[in-house]
């Protein structure tokens, strides 16, 4: 955000305080990937190792099974590819996307 | 027992966005932590890695509430919050069970947050305290705390001329802390998730002060690529680095023996922080490290009634 | 049960105080000359006479450390303290509040290390002057007890919200046995009120983070808002004044002006010191001189228009200082008046006298000298030399 967008000191909340928890969901730090895990839902056993294992919440789950990444937040570490006990995951070349 | 797809149910109290780095040992550890939770939770940070990147001005990572205070507090902050709970409650004007946990890294645990975590243990405050211990004063660019292991190479131990890296051993301080005699003590680590999502169970749920030591691997600081921090954490326990164990109550239990110990050199090839040590000047330290090591696994056995 | 009339020591009345304003959590360290706060309120914890929730912390800075903690958890908190320990609090200080936390807390003063010395003097209460917290002074033990029950409504006040720090002079009023009155309990309750906390971290409903870091594109802006605040709270101070007056009878202001409006020389000065001052001021009199005496309650923040306005009309003034500012011309009071004085239309002959330190002793003769010093500034219109140490063996 450029400095005129960002709000005076008589609009921001007193204290130093954020009222808006969990806020940094709008912050995107899928912009700091050079590689993305890139799931095969075949092989996938829905076992849940790379959810538990992710730094970035960003194995989303629903109704117990992997729904896909959060591209907006993955950096790309690639835990979930190295730990997947079957392979499910490869880390793939930003270059390869055009998102 | 912890059981991942149960647990994939619940609303994560830390959300995405955060700045911590690629492969940061602290984010899991938290996720896992609190996902044992099944009541409302203050946490309490101290200054570090983890408050620092989950809270960057107007943004916040904590969907629960959060304070930060200062650096070598975080214990005698989150007793302050307990005890407004506790008053509150007793003049009937709360009638909710919220849980308080503070997280402190090595630096604001081990070594400037001792005084205060000492302090609030002492006091029998009812909260958890969880050290993500990454061995060094990571948030500052990488320096030695007391918990950086012998050897390893940080920016205040650099490996040099004369010194290669650290000198002294790290400190125990989950046997100082377990010396206080608070109910729950326990070591843990992130790659045994289910170990460690139920010693925060037992610390969450259990009346009093609780303590885990989680060891948590640093791809910047230790110089390994993020895609192996499990690897790492899972390797601390196989080489006895890092042991696995509780105190409840004043009983030692261990709670994983590898079949066969691997040797300290397999970790410490896999990271860079230690990569001086392999020079034919060094490698009594390496042997010196693997006696130690020994020593004290020998010495837990002992505590923990094993042979 | 009614407002009794009773001789105890400036720590046992604000114990009392304390007892009666009934805080949620109080985290306190001992140390010496604020100890029997700590005592006297363990005894009511010990007694179930408080509902108070009492941290016996491990240090002077895990105290503070708590009272954030609590504070910000959402109810009343204070804690009590002096010289080294408030030293040790420094840090945590500025975080109470620029977190804008209400939180009350006596300040025993007390002389800061090195060497260490028990006695008074007012350089452990003039180091923190920057770090955002209301400073009032009081006189005697009354003062002190009726400045900490006002404060909890200054710092609880939804337009300021900030800590505030109670002075008064250690082992001189603190141990001193004076006559005072205590009011009654019921009335002090309803003149502090119920607190109304903003944002609380146990409002689980609401969550909310507190204490994050700030860049270089947003510390300045709540920099800003925190001097907004402490600057309303000098309207805010005159109210609750205001108020305490017409609930009991003691009036309450920026400061007090004894024999002033009509005065040529007049001594400036803060706490126990006026006290001893007053009376040489009425022996003078009796002898027809036109001497007075301004005794500063508010310190932060600083009522720097009316003490020009009231000082402007003097020939000369002696300011009183029982700190030094090291490297600095003349102590922390003289530089704030005599700034305070190029606001007003005239400037009278001013000079500084650094004394006290450590507990040296001030007594009425000491100060008929200084304002004998003052008459021959005014009859030769010249200051020989502005800052003065009085007391001190060369």
């Amino acid at each position: 955000m450029s400095d005129d967008k960002k709000l005076g000191w008589k609009k921001i909340p007193e204290g130093g305080l954020i009222t808006k928890a969990g806020n940094s969901a709008t912050y995107e730090t899928g912009s700091w990937r050079s590689t993305r895990p890139v799931r095969d839902e075949e092989k996938c056993t829905n076992c849940l190792i790379c959810w538990v294992y992710c730094p970035d919440c960003s194995i989303l789950i629903s109704d117990e099974k992997i729904k896909g990444i959060d591209y907006s937040h993955c950096k790309g570490c690639g835990i979930c590819a190295t730990e997947c006990p079957v392979k499910a995951i490869k880390m793939i070349d930003e270059k390869e996307f055009t998102d | 027992m912890a059981n991942l797809k149960e647990l994939s149910k619940k609303e994560e109290i830390l959300s995405g966005g955060h700045r911590l780095c690629a492969g940061c040992g602290a984010s899991i550890i938290v996720r896992q932590v609190l996902s044992a939770l099944d009541d409302p939770v203050v946490v309490a940070n101290a200054t570090g890695c983890l408050e620092v990147a989950t809270t960057i001005y107007p943004y916040t990572s904590w969907k629960s509430s959060f304070i930060h205070n200062a650096f070598e507090n975080a214990a005698a902050t989150i007793s302050g919050t307990e005890a407004m709970f506790k008053s509150l409650k007793k003049q009937g004007k709360i009638n909710k069970e919220i849980k308080f946990i503070a997280f402190g890294g090595d630096g604001g645990t081990y070594d400037i947050g001792l005084q205060s975590l000492s302090g609030a243990l002492e006091r029998g405050h009812n909260f958890v305290y969880v050290c993500y211990d990454n061995e060094g004063y990571m948030n500052t660019g990488i320096q030695r705390s007391s918990a950086t292991p012998r050897g390893a190479w940080t920016t205040t131990t650099p490996a040099g001329k004369v010194i290669s890296g650290k000198t002294q051993y790290h400190k125990n301080l989950t046997e100082i802390v377990a010396a206080h005699n608070i109910p729950y003590v326990a070591q843990a680590n992130p790659w045994r998730w289910n170990d460690l999502i139920e010693k925060a169970r037992k610390a969450f749920y259990t009346d009093g002060p609780a303590f885990i030591n989680v060891l948590s691997p640093c791809p910047r600081g230790w110089r390994f690529d993020s895609k192996d921090t499990i690897k790492i954490s899972k390797l601390a326990v196989q080489t006895n680095f890092w042991p696995l164990y509780e105190v409840e109550n004043g009983v030692w239990n261990l709670n994983y023996r590898p079949k066969e110990r691997k040797p300290i050199k397999e970790w410490m090839e896999a990271q860079g922080r230690y990569k001086h040590l392999f020079t034919p000047e060094n490698e009594h330290i390496i042997k010196e490290i693997q006696e130690e090591i020994d020593k004290n696994w020998g010495k837990l056995l002992a505590k923990c009634g094993e042979k | 049960m009614n407002n009794k009339i009773t001789a105890i020591t400036g720590n046992e009345a604000v114990a009392y105080a304390i007892k009666q304003i009934n805080p949620d959590v109080m985290a306190a360290y001992p140390i010496t000359p604020q100890t029997d706060i700590v005592e006297k309120y363990s005894e009511y914890v010990a007694d179930g006479l408080v509902n108070t929730e009492f941290i016996t912390v491990e240090s002077e800075h895990s105290a503070m450390s708590a009272c954030v903690g609590a504070a910000a958890a959402g109810g009343r908190v204070m804690t009590a303290t002096s010289a080294n320990g408030l030293a040790l609090m420094f840090e945590i200080l500025y975080v109470a509040a620029s977190n804008r936390l209400p939180i009350i807390m006596p300040v025993v003063n007390r002389a800061l290390s090195g060497p260490i010395n028990i006695h008074c003097d007012h350089s452990d209460s003039m180091a923190t002057r920057d770090s955002g917290w209301i400073q009032i002074y009081s006189e005697n033990a009354q003062e002190a007890y009726d400045n900490t029950i006002q404060a909890v409504r200054i710092a609880e006040h939804m337009e300021v919200r900030l800590p505030v720090m109670v002075m008064y002079d250690g082992f001189i009023i603190s141990h001193g046995i004076e006559c005072m009155e205590l009011l009654e309990d019921n009335k002090v309750a309803k003149f502090v009120g119920k607190y109304p906390p903003r944002y609380p971290l146990l409002d689980i409903n609401h969550p909310v983070t507190y204490g994050p870091l700030d860049l270089y594109d947003y510390y300045f802006e709540h920099k800003r808002q925190q001097i907004e605040a402490i600057n309303k709270a000098k309207k805010v101070v005159l109210e609750i004044g205001k108020e305490f007056e017409q609930a009991f009878g003691r009036e309450y202001k920026f400061f007090e002006e004894y024999q002033l409006s009509d005065a040529e020389r007049a001594i400036v000065v803060l706490s126990s010191t006026a006290g001893t001052a007053k009376g040489v001021v009425d022996e003078l009199r009796a002898k027809g001189e036109k001497v007075g005496l301004l005794k500063l309650r508010l310190f932060r923040p600083f009522p720097y228009r009316e003490v020009a306005q009231t000082l402007s009309h003097l020939k000369a003034i002696a300011i009183l200082d029982r700190s030094a500012s090291f490297g600095a011309f003349g102590g922390p009071l003289f530089t704030e008046i005599r700034s305070a004085l190029l606001e007003a239309d005239k400037i009278p002959h001013n000079v500084n006298y650094i004394y006290g330190l450590g507990g040296r002793d001030i007594n009425q003769t000491d100060i008929a000298s200084i304002y004998a010093d003052l008459e021959k500034i005014v009859k030769t219109s010249r200051v020989e030399e502005r800052v003065k140490y009085f007391g001190v063996r060369e």
